[in-house]
C-alpha cells in the first residue's frame, strides 16, 4: 500500500473557484439557487434594458414598447445635464462641467499638489462662475436658471473650498488650551453635526432672509452654498482633529526646540503631516457631500437628480422616471465609485509601509 | 482600530487643560495670554446675533407676526395623511408637530432594527467562502454606498407606486399583501384590555427568556420542569385573565373587500418607501462595519474554536461575533444617528414626519424662526438620546465580558 496517493486530484481540487462554489452540499445548494434566480431575472433584465428598449424614437414608440425608453434620455439629455439653463447657452454649462472635471482629474496626481494647484482651483471656480453666470462677452444668466450637473459639481466643490479654512480653524480651536475658544468650536461642531442637513438648508432659505435688513437680499444659490459649507466644515473639522491627534507630541516639542512659535510649528510641521494622514478620510467625506447636494432639491434648486426627476414630468414624455433614475444613478455611481477606489489607492500610495 | 486607540492615549497626555492645581491656574489656562481675543470673539458673535435679531423683529413686525411660540396653540388648517395619534384639520400646531415627531421616531426605530438585521446579515455574507455570495454582497454594499440616498428613496417610492392595484395585490407570504396602496401585515385584534394583556404576555416571555439564559450561564441548564412551569406561568396566566374578563382575540388578516384591502396592520406606500429606503441604505454601512469588526478578531480565535470542535455557525455566534461587537457598537451608533437624521428626507417623498410638518407650519404661519428652533432642538435631543442609549449599551457590554483584556 503506497503512502502517497497516486490518483490525480479530483476536478474540484484542481479548480479553487469550483471548489469554493460547489465544494460542500450547502455551497452547492446556494450556487444552484443563485443560478436559478439569475436564470429567472437576467433574461427579464436583458429584455428591459437592451432587447425591448427603445433607443431612438418618439414617446409613442416608447409607450408601445415593453422595454426601457432610452430615447427619453437622448431627448432630455440636455435638460438632465443642464437643467433650466438657457438651451442656446448650454455650451457654457458643458464647458463649466469640463473645467471642473478637468481640475478634479489634474488633482488626482499627488505629485502636482501644492500652492500652484490651489491657485488653479481658485481660478477654476472663478472661471466656472464666469462661464455659468456670464459677464463680458457672455450673456448674464441668473443663478435660479443654473441647473443640472454644473450645479452639483459647483456646489460640492465650492462648499469644500470655503469649508476648508474654517474646518482647520475649528479643529485647532477644539484642541486649544484656551477654554473659550474650545467651547466655541465644540458648540458649533456638535450643533451642526446633531441636526440634519435639511434643517440647515431650511434655516438658510426660510430664516436667513428674514434676518437681513429690509430691502437687502442674498442670492438663494449663495445661501445654499454657504449652508453646505458650514455643514461640511463641522464634519471636516472632526476629520482634521483626528489627524492632529495622530501626530505625536514629540513633533511639537522638536519644533519648539528649534525655536519655532506655536503658529509656525502648527503651520510648517504639524498641519502638513496631520492633513496628509486624513486625505483618504476627506475624500470619503467629499463623496458623501457630493451625494448630499441632492438635498437642495427640497428648497427648489435644480441639481442633477432633481433635473432628471423633473424631466420625467414633461407632458410629452410623462412618467419615464425609472429611465431617468437609472441614468443618474449610473452617473453618480461611476463618479463616487471611482473616487472611492482612488481614495483606497491614495491610502496605499501615501503610506507604503503599514506602521504598527 | 488599534492605532487609533494608542494614539488617543498619547493625545490624552497632551490634552488641553489647566497646567497645575488651583482655580487661578485653571482660569489662566482658560483665558490664555490674550484673553481679549477670546472675549472679542464672543462679543462679536453676540453682536452679530443681536443685529440679526433686531432685523428679524423688524421684519416680522412688518409682516404682522409676533415672535414666540404662541402659534403652537392655534388651529392648524391642514390635514395629515397618517400618524400614530389622530389628527384633524383644526387641531393645534403643537399636536401636528407631535404627530410628526412620533412619525419620525417610529420610522427611525423600526428602520434601525431592520437596518441592523440586514447589515449584520450582509456583513457576514460578505465574508462567505462562496465567492458568488461574497461578490453579490459586495455589489449590494457598493451600489448603495455610491448613489445618493434621495435617489434611492425616489426609486423605492416609484417602485411602490408601480405595484399592482389592491385587486391584483402581490402576496409574498401568507397574510402579507403588497399593492400600490401599501404594505398590509397580519395582526391580532382584541376588544377592551386585550392588547395590553397580549403585550404583558410577550413581556413576561421575554423576561423569562433572559432569566433562563442567565441561569444557564451561572448554574447550568435549568431542569425541564422549571422551564415548563415558567412558560406556563408567563403564557397561560395572561390568557386566563383575558378569558375571565371575556376578551375575544381574533386574528386580523388583511383581505380584499371591494376595491380596497381591509384589516391587519397597514403601512402606507410613503411609509414603506421611506422605511425600506432608510433601512437598506443604512444596512450598507452597517455591513461594512460588521465586516471590519469580524476581521478585527484575531484568526487565532477561529482556530482555537475549530480545535474545540465547534461548527462554523457556532464559532461565529459564540466566539467571533461577541468579540466583534465590541468594535462594532461604537461605529454602529453613528449609523443609527445618521439614519435618524436622514429620516428628514421624507419631506421629498411626501411622508408627514417632523421636518415635513414643520415646513408646512412655517409656510402657513410664517413663524420661520420658531419652527427652525423646534426642528434643531428636536433633532439635537434625538441625537443625544441615541448617543446616550448606545453608550450605555456599550458600557454594559464592555463590563459584562472583559474578554481578552
Amino acid at each position: 500500500m503506497s503512502l502517497v496517493d497516486d490518483k490525480p486530484p479530483a476536478l474540484l481540487d484542481r479548480h479553487p473557484l469550483l471548489k469554493a462554489t460547489l465544494g460542500t452540499p450547502g455551497n452547492a445548494a446556494i450556487t444552484l439557487a443563485l443560478a436559478i434566480l439569475a436564470g429567472l431575472l437576467l433574461p427579464r433584465a436583458w429584455d428591459w434594458f437592451i432587447w425591448n428598449a427603445v433607443w431612438w424614437g418618439s414617446a409613442e414608440d416608447c409607450t408601445a414598447a415593453s422595454g426601457a425608453c432610452w430615447a427619453f434620455i437622448g431627448e432630455k439629455l440636455q435638460f438632465i445635464v443642464t437643467g433650466l439653463y438657457p438651451p442656446e447657452q448650454s455650451y457654457r454649462a458643458y464647458a463649466a462641467c469640463g473645467l471642473l472635471f478637468g481640475l478634479l482629474l489634474v488633482s488626482t496626481s499627488p505629485r502636482l499638489w501644492g500652492r500652484g494647484l490651489l491657485a488653479l482651483w481658485i481660478a477654476g471656480i472663478g472661471g466656472a462662475i464666469w462661464l455659468l453666470g456670464g459677464g463680458g462677452p457672455l450673456v448674464p444668466v441668473a443663478t435660479d436658471k443654473w441647473g443640472g450637473l454644473p450645479v452639483t459639481l459647483f456646489l460640492s466643490i465650492s462648499a469644500f473650498l470655503l469649508a476648508f479654512p474654517l474646518a482647520v480653524g475649528l479643529a485647532l480651536a477644539r484642541r486649544s488650551r484656551l477654554g473659550g475658544l474650545r467651547l466655541y468650536a465644540v458648540t458649533f461642531i456638535e450643533l451642526v453635526r446633531g441636526v440634519p442637513f435639511i434643517a440647515i438648508l431650511y434655516a438658510a432659505t426660510l430664516l436667513f432672509p428674514l434676518m437681513l435688513p429690509e430691502g437687502a437680499a442674498i442670492d438663494k444659490f449663495a445661501r445654499a452654498t454657504v449652508a453646505l459649507s458650514l455643514f461640511v466644515a463641522a464634519y471636516l473639522a472632526e476629520i482634521i482633529r483626528a489627524g492632529l491627534q495622530a501626530i505625536p507630541n514629540g513633533q511639537y516639542e522638536a519644533a519648539q526646540s528649534l525655536g519655532l512659535t506655536w503658529w509656525q510649528a502648527t503651520r510648517l510641521v504639524v498641519l502638513p503631516q496631520a492633513l496628509k494622514t486624513v486625505i483618504p478620510a476627506i475624500i470619503n467625506l467629499a463623496i458623501g457631500i457630493f451625494q448630499d447636494t441632492t438635498l437642495v432639491a427640497v428648497i427648489g434648486m435644480f441639481d442633477l437628480l432633481n433635473a432628471a426627476r423633473v424631466a420625467a414630468n414633461d407632458q410629452v414624455w410623462l412618467g419615464f422616471y425609472t429611465e431617468a433614475y437609472v441614468f443618474v444613478a449610473l452617473l453618480y455611481f461611476l463618479f463616487c465609485f471611482s473616487s472611492a477606489r482612488y481614495s483606497l489607492w491614495l491610502e496605499r500610495h501615501l503610506n507604503p509601509v503599514r506602521r504598527h | 482600530m488599534a492605532d487609533i486607540v494608542d494614539r488617543s492615549f498619547e493625545m490624552r497626555e497632551a490634552a488641553p487643560g489647566p497646567q497645575g492645581p488651583g482655580v487661578l491656574s485653571f482660569a489662566v489656562t482658560w483665558l490664555g495670554r490674550w484673553p481679549l481675543a477670546q472675549i472679542a470673539l464672543y462679543v462679536g458673535t453676540f453682536a452679530m446675533i443681536a443685529y440679526l435679531w433686531t432685523n428679524l423683529e423688524a421684519n416680522m413686525a412688518r409682516l404682522g407676526l409676533t415672535p414666540g411660540f404662541a402659534f403652537l396653540n392655534h388651529a392648524a388648517n391642514f390635514g395629515i395623511g397618517e400618524g400614530l395619534i389622530s389628527f384633524e384639520a383644526g387641531d393645534s400646531y403643537a399636536r401636528a408637530i407631535l404627530v410628526g415627531l412620533l412619525n419620525t421616531v417610529s420610522v427611525s426605530l423600526v428602520g434601525c432594527v431592520l437596518a441592523t438585521a440586514l447589515g449584520v446579515a450582509f456583513g457576514i455574507l460578505r465574508l462567505s467562502g462562496n465567492p458568488l455570495i461574497s461578490r453579490l454582497s459586495q455589489v449590494y454594499v457598493e451600489g448603495l454606498r455610491n448613489t445618493p440616498l434621495l435617489l434611492q428613496l425616489f426609486v423605492w417610492s416609484t417602485l411602490l407606486h408601480l405595484l399592482p392595484n389592491p385587486r391584483q395585490a402581490l402576496s409574498p407570504a401568507p397574510g402579507v399583501l403588497l399593492s400600490n396602496r401599501g404594505l398590509f401585515l397580519p395582526s391580532i385584534s382584541a376588544n377592551g384590555w386585550g392588547l395590553p394583556i397580549l403585550a404583558s404576555a410577550a413581556l413576561l416571555l421575554a423576561l423569562q427568556g433572559t432569566w433562563l439564559t442567565r441561569r444557564r450561564q451561572s448554574v447550568g441548564p435549568a431542569p425541564l420542569a422549571v422551564v415548563a412551569a415558567a412558560t406556563i406561568v408567563s403564557t397561560l396566566v395572561p390568557f386566563a385573565v383575558a378569558l375571565l374578563a371575556g376578551i375575544d382575540f381574533q386574528p386580523d388578516v388583511p383581505a380584499l373587500h371591494g376595491f380596497n384591502i381591509i384589516g391587519g396592520i397597514s403601512l402606507t406606500p410613503e411609509y414603506t418607501a421611506l422605511l425600506l429606503g432608510l433601512a437598506v441604505n443604512a444596512s450598507a454601512s452597517i455591513a461594512e462595519t460588521v465586516r471590519a469588526g469580524i476581521l478585527s478578531v484575531q484568526t487565532g480565535q477561529w482556530e482555537a474554536a475549530r480545535a474545540l470542535g465547534l461548527r462554523p455557525g457556532q464559532i461565529l455566534r459564540l466566539v467571533i461575533l461577541p468579540q466583534a461587537f465590541r468594535v462594532i457598537i461604537p461605529v454602529m451608533t453613528s449609523s443609527y444617528l445618521s439614519l435618524t437624521k436622514n429620516s428628514s428626507l421624507a419631506v421629498a417623498i411626501g411622508y408627514p414626519e417632523l421636518v415635513s410638518i414643520l415646513n408646512t407650519s412655517a409656510n402657513v404661519t410664517g413663524q420661520a424662526l420658531e419652527v427652525i428652533v423646534i426642528m434643531m432642538a428636536t433633532y439635537l435631543t434625538l441625537s443625544l438620546a441615541v448617543s446616550l442609549a448606545m453608550n450605555a449599551y456599550n458600557r454594559r457590554n464592555m463590563r459584562k465580558g472583559g474578554f481578552g483584556r
